[in-house]
């Protein structure tokens, strides 16, 4: 739920020091890279590998085949329930992430192709108030899941959130609820759900739909888990041991199936999809729609 | 009515303050002989009233603070008054068992049930022991486990919700604390036997919701359920846990709030005063309301209930949704 941490190693002065922004230091190594050969490297940094947070339409472009992706259920508009005010209004707030950001809320939601596959897809974005799940990012992905059990599509839902949004108060909570309710309808049909989770992904998310799963895919180094770190550092009284709640660390303890370089995520979902859900059994399911229509 | 309590929060005092005073003159007139009855009964009447009157106001943040009232009956204090035969069973048969949360089956009146829900100790030694109520990924397993349990024969579940959060450890995240209760939400979500949710104190987030899915959702007048707990609230918006009491402010986190936002389906009254001043009175009047939902939903065939408790929580929320399909949709490029 830190949202509002600054990322590590990267100060003001350093930004400003990069002429034009065509230039960008990378957060983990330092190494200064020109901005277009890091985007034709999908943010991945060519000197350590680090993987940069990107938002929701740039991750869109680098995991589905070029100009496939068709957006769904854009104009959802998210409100304020609660009338929330902490040292700012929740619709201020609102406002200004629409206005940074250019989009509703902090979830892009659609049908697209990978090598040709076609899939439901969910893209969170954290530059949108955290990735937080409030009302809107909880019903888009309910509507992402109910249409990809309707047309017997794979889904896919790349995850980039602090977890439940606080400013709707046990709303946000409840879309933890939803999101498992609709997946629970999908498993039970049988459809594969593929859970890409990119750095950050812990609270609310993590506790539903990210951890749900049939493959669990992350990328290297990505922040995963329930806790935040200061709250548990706060609760135990000590450090935290090295690499804790990272992707690896995940893997090791049986949460995660791969880890995979955002650079070969769209072959290895394609390969995963191939097998589970192979391209010639199409027909056979366009058939199963039929019957049950 | 009147009994030791280990704590008095604030705007409790005057009320304890009255009713010491009325046992002292009690005292006396036994010691002395005197007929002082109608002094006392005087004074009882306007312990009452002045009881009804704070408690008719009470702040958001007060709610809170009777939802952790160290006297509140907890979990095993609601199947001591309401279940029989009750057999409590541990273990989520992989790690560990996890004495935050508490599951096994029972009867009540006759009718065969499954119980789980969220345990806090009563003091210090206790505490330890159940760990303040907050469970590790093994306790939302065990329920898991004892849920299927009652799925494979056909028991209604009944879960007490009573926590201050899933525990924050290292060993906890190790473990799948965020898997753990994921699951939870998917199985709960598909259970084919009736689920009654019963929030009894304290309902802090995903800990809490973790055994917290099922198809009625009651919540006892005097409790809090939310995303957060005001503390965690505060200290990230307001950078402050002090302004804890702000935070409970909007968070709209009381009983009356959540059946506003329509997420809980019935409030529960408490005995005058909370749950605290009398643990039997509660419990039998929880009581009385779970076997009418245990009634009701009963009736319901199986799909009938599924679809119905998926549909509840898929109307949760609060969107707006303009005239979908109207605007051109964006591509990528
Ligand atoms: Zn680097």
């Amino acid at each position: 739920m830190d949202w509002f941490k600054k990322k590590k190693g990267i100060s003001t002065i350093e930004k400003k020091a990069l002429p034009d922004g065509l230039w960008i230091k990378c957060e983990s190594c330092g190494e200064i890279i020109y901005r277009n050969q890091l985007k034709s490297r999908m943010h991945v940094c060519p000197k350590c590998n680090y993987h940069f947070r990107v938002n929701s339409w740039e991750y869109i472009s680098y995991l589905f085949d070029e100009k496939s992706f068709a957006e769904f259920n854009a104009d959802i508009q998210p409100g304020d329930p609660l009338k929330f005010k902490d040292k700012k209004r929740y619709s201020d707030r609102l406002k200004d992430a629409q206005k940074a950001t250019g989009l509703n809320d902090a979830v892009v939601t659609g049908i697209a192709t990978i090598n040709g596959q076609q899939v439901i897809a969910a893209v969170m974005d954290f530059t949108f108030i955290g990735g937080s799940m409030g009302s809107v990012v909880g019903e888009k992905i309910a509507r992402a899941i109910d249409k990809s059990r309707e047309e017997r599509v794979p889904l896919i839902i790349v995850s980039s959130s602090g977890g439940a949004r606080m400013m709707e108060g046990a709303l946000s909570l409840m879309q933890l609820a939803k999101t498992s309710a609709k997946l629970s309808q999908l498993s039970d049909e049988g459809i594969p759900f593929i859970s890409i989770l990119t750095d950050p992904t812990t609270g609310g998310t993590t506790a539903s739909f990210a951890m749900l799963g049939d493959i669990h895919i992350a990328e290297p180094d990505a922040l995963i888990g329930f806790a935040g770190q200061r709250v548990i550092k706060q609760t135990i009284g000590q450090d935290l041991p090295p690499g804790f709640q990272r992707a690896e660390f995940l893997k090791k303890h049986g949460f995660i199936d791969i880890i995979v370089n955002r650079r070969e995520m769209r072959e290895t979902v394609s390969k995963i999809l191939t097998i589970l859900w192979p391209q010639k059994s199409a027909a056979g399911e366009q058939k199963k729609k039929e019957n049950k229509e | 009515m009147r009994k030791n309590f280990k704590m008095i929060l604030e705007f409790e005092k005057p009320i304890i303050e009255l009713e010491k005073k009325i046992t002292e003159m009690e005292d006396y007139a036994r010691d002395t002989g005197l007929d002082l009855s109608e002094d006392i009964k005087r004074l009882s009447r306007k312990a009452q009233s002045l009881q009804k009157e704070i408690y008719s106001k009470l702040t958001p943040w007060q709610r809170v603070q009777l939802a952790r009232h160290p006297d509140r009956p907890y979990t095993l204090d609601y199947i001591k008054y309401i279940v029989t035969d009750f057999l409590e069973l541990h273990g989520d048969r992989y790690f560990a068992d996890d004495p935050a949360i508490i599951a096994g089956i029972g009867m009540i009146n006759g009718e065969r049930v499954a119980i789980v829900g969220h345990q806090k100790g009563r003091d210090v030694k206790e505490n330890l022991f159940r760990n303040f109520g907050m469970a590790h990924p093994e306790g939302y397993r065990k329920a898991r486990r004892v849920m299927n349990l009652a799925a494979k024969f056909d028991l209604p579940i009944i879960s007490f919700l009573d926590t201050p959060g899933a525990y924050p450890g290292i060993g906890a995240e190790e473990r799948g604390q965020a898997e753990a209760i994921a699951k939870n939400l998917l199985e709960m979500s598909h259970l084919p036997v009736p689920i009654i949710i019963a929030i009894i104190g304290e309902g802090a987030s995903g800990g809490a919701l973790g055994i917290g899915v099922g198809d009625v959702i009651l919540m006892m007048e005097n409790c809090w359920y939310s995303v957060i707990s005001p503390e965690g609230c505060a200290a990230i918006l307001w950078r402050d846990n002090a302004k804890a009491p702000q935070a409970a402010e909007v968070m709209k986190l009381t009983a009356s709030d959540l059946l506003e936002l329509n997420i809980i389906d019935k409030i529960i009254k408490e005995p005058q005063g909370g749950a605290h001043w009398d643990h039997e009175q509660s419990a039998s009047i929880l009581k009385k309301h779970l076997l009418e939902e245990i009634h009701v939903l009963k009736q319901l065939d199986v799909k009938e209930l599924l679809q119905k408790r998926v549909e509840k929580f898929s109307q949760m929320g609060y969107w707006v949704d303009p005239e979908p399909k109207k605007r051109s949709k964006r591509k990528s490029k």
